[in-house]
């Protein structure tokens, strides 16, 4: 790992003062980004994109302990959560299991049990994607500001099924699929004051921006993380090569506004589908009005992936994602 | 919310540090150590190269076979994937520190030993602590709960099933 400097940051102002630049800006290489700041929350991407040599930044801006971003709290109209919260934290808390089944389904799932230790809400939402060519030092990709994309001619078995033309990257977010399912919002703050971004609307195509996954800009932070509480269902199902921890090849988050055994409205989520996480909305609206059993699920399970367009490798992941969705539907339906 | 003019005094007074040694004082398995670490230094680093402490194994590098296991104020980490600057006023422990000071084992290392849950042994000791973090906070662990526990700590010998063994084997013994 390169040499960097360290500042510790005791509040979110602290933060916010050191004029920090995002991992995407760090990691262009049409831009100058030397004399830099990067903010380091659980540490554990930023340490994997420092020890690859894929990312240098002058100063480090430790926010792990700031305990004004380390909240939880619950009222009528739902659930805030700092970004600091672990995802251990998040996959043990009660009332998020009851309220956010999704998100606490999701959580519990997300790496090992060590991982969940120590990495964050807030930057699981903003890790950088896993495609094994942007990973590697070797390939300076289109999501480096290079020319070209070699996933899409080259290994791509681990990659996109939805919009996959320019850059096949998954989201690396599986908190992400539950959050955008839920409804969640993210506050965003900088030294010119906080916005409000629907989580949906904060992710982004390679089509808008290729070296950027979503609109967080410079010196900004996520300060908290809104989940409204609408009485709905939900649930999440993450499928992988193997059981004890991976990354997700398939997953589904859904949230179903039921009245009785009828859907009044569905939400559904694919991960590890498109470079954002990718609602079905074919899927949605065939299930308005219906009962959610194995047949509606089956179907709506198929018209989630209908518009698939999978690459040389990864055709598998249709299935995998019709049955995630199938599985999450009935799961979310029976909780 | 900070004015500009108060963030600009921030970024003014809080103090940076490295990128060469800056000093450190760190609490391991009750002891305190002053070391001068650089800010780019993992905690498995400083304890394997600066303090002599290799019972804590390096694989991956990358957290991702829990072999470098150690517990931060109690919970299971990947030293590799932690910076020592940032562990100073957290309580570290070792495999080193998991022993009484009279050399007893902790029941899971005996376990370990009794149901030969070990073969090359490099995967071991960050095996043996996340099995004893979680009878610490789980003294009656059904075989799923050890399962869980140890979901990311890489055996590449298949050690596994004389694993969940051991530890159901230590927690029924009442070690905690």
């Amino acid at each position: 790992m390169k040499r960097f400097e360290w500042v510790q940051a005791s509040t979110t102002d602290d933060a916010l003062g050191q004029s920090t630049r995002t991992c995407a800006e760090l990691m262009d290489s049409n831009k100058k980004t030397s004399g830099a700041s990067v903010v380091k929350a659980g540490g554990i991407d930023l340490l994997d994109l420092l020890k690859e040599g894929i990312l240098s930044t002058q100063r480090v801006v430790n926010i792990r302990s700031i305990d004004d971003l380390h909240h939880i709290s619950f009222d009528k109209k739902g659930c805030v959560i700092g970004p600091l919260l672990t995802l251990a934290e998040i996959a043990e808390h009660a009332d998020i299991r009851k309220k956010f089944t999704a998100l606490a389904d999701a959580a519990e799932h997300i790496a090992t049990p060590n991982i969940r230790n120590a990495a964050t809400v807030g930057g699981n939402l903003l890790q950088r994607p896993r495609c094994w060519y942007f990973r590697s030092e070797e390939f300076n990709c289109l999501k480096k500001g290079g020319k070209d994309c070699p996933a899409n001619v080259g290994e791509n078995k681990y990659h996109a099924i939805f919009d996959n033309e320019k850059c096949s990257i998954v989201h690396p977010s599986t908190a992400a699929v539950a959050l955008v399912a839920l409804g969640a919002s993210i506050e965003l703050t900088s030294r010119k004051g906080k916005r409000e971004v629907k989580l949906e609307e904060f992710f982004i195509s390679p089509s808008e921006d290729v070296v950027k996954e979503n609109r967080l800009a410079e010196g900004e932070l996520i300060t908290a993380i809104t989940i409204p509480d609408n009485g709905w269902k939900s649930a999440h199902i993450k499928l992988g090569e193997k059981d004890s921890f991976d990354w997700s090849i398939g997953d589904c988050a859904v949230a179903l506004d039921m009245e009785g055994s009828t859907c009044k409205k569905a939400v559904i989520v694919l991960g590890a589908a498109a470079p954002v996480p990718y609602r079905a909305t074919a899927a949605e609206n065939f299930l308005k009005g219906k009962s959610i059993d194995e047949k509606t699920a089956r179907e709506a399970g198929k018209l989630a992936v209908q518009n698939a367009k999978p690459l040389s490798q990864n055709e598998y992941k249709v299935t995998m994602l019709e049955v995630a969705a199938m599985r999450a539907l009935l799961k979310a339906a029976q909780s | 919310m900070a004015s500009l003019h108060e963030a600009k005094a921030a970024e003014a007074t809080l103090r940076v540090s490295g990128p060469g040694p800056m000093p450190l004082t760190l609490k391991i398995n009750g002891k305190t150590h002053k070391l001068q670490i650089e800010p780019s230094e993992t905690l498995a680093e400083t304890l394997r190269t600066t303090l002599g402490m290799t019972g804590t194994k390096v694989s991956c590098d990358r957290g991702t076979c829990s072999a470098c296991t150690v517990w931060l104020d109690g919970a299971t980490m990947c030293s590799c994937m932690t910076l020592t600057v940032d562990v100073a006023g957290r309580a570290v422990t070792t495999i080193e520190g998991l022993a009484s000071e009279d050399g007893t084992l902790h029941p899971v290392q005996e376990a370990f030993i009794e149901k030969d849950a070990t073969m090359c042994g490099f995967c071991t000791p960050g095996m043996v602590m996340s099995c004893a973090a979680l009878l610490a906070r789980n003294s009656s662990p059904t075989l799923e709960d050890v399962r869980t526990a140890c979901s990311g700590n890489y055996c590449r010998c298949g050690t596994y099933p004389n694993v969940f063994e051991a530890t159901l084997a230590a927690a029924k013994k009442g070690a905690s």
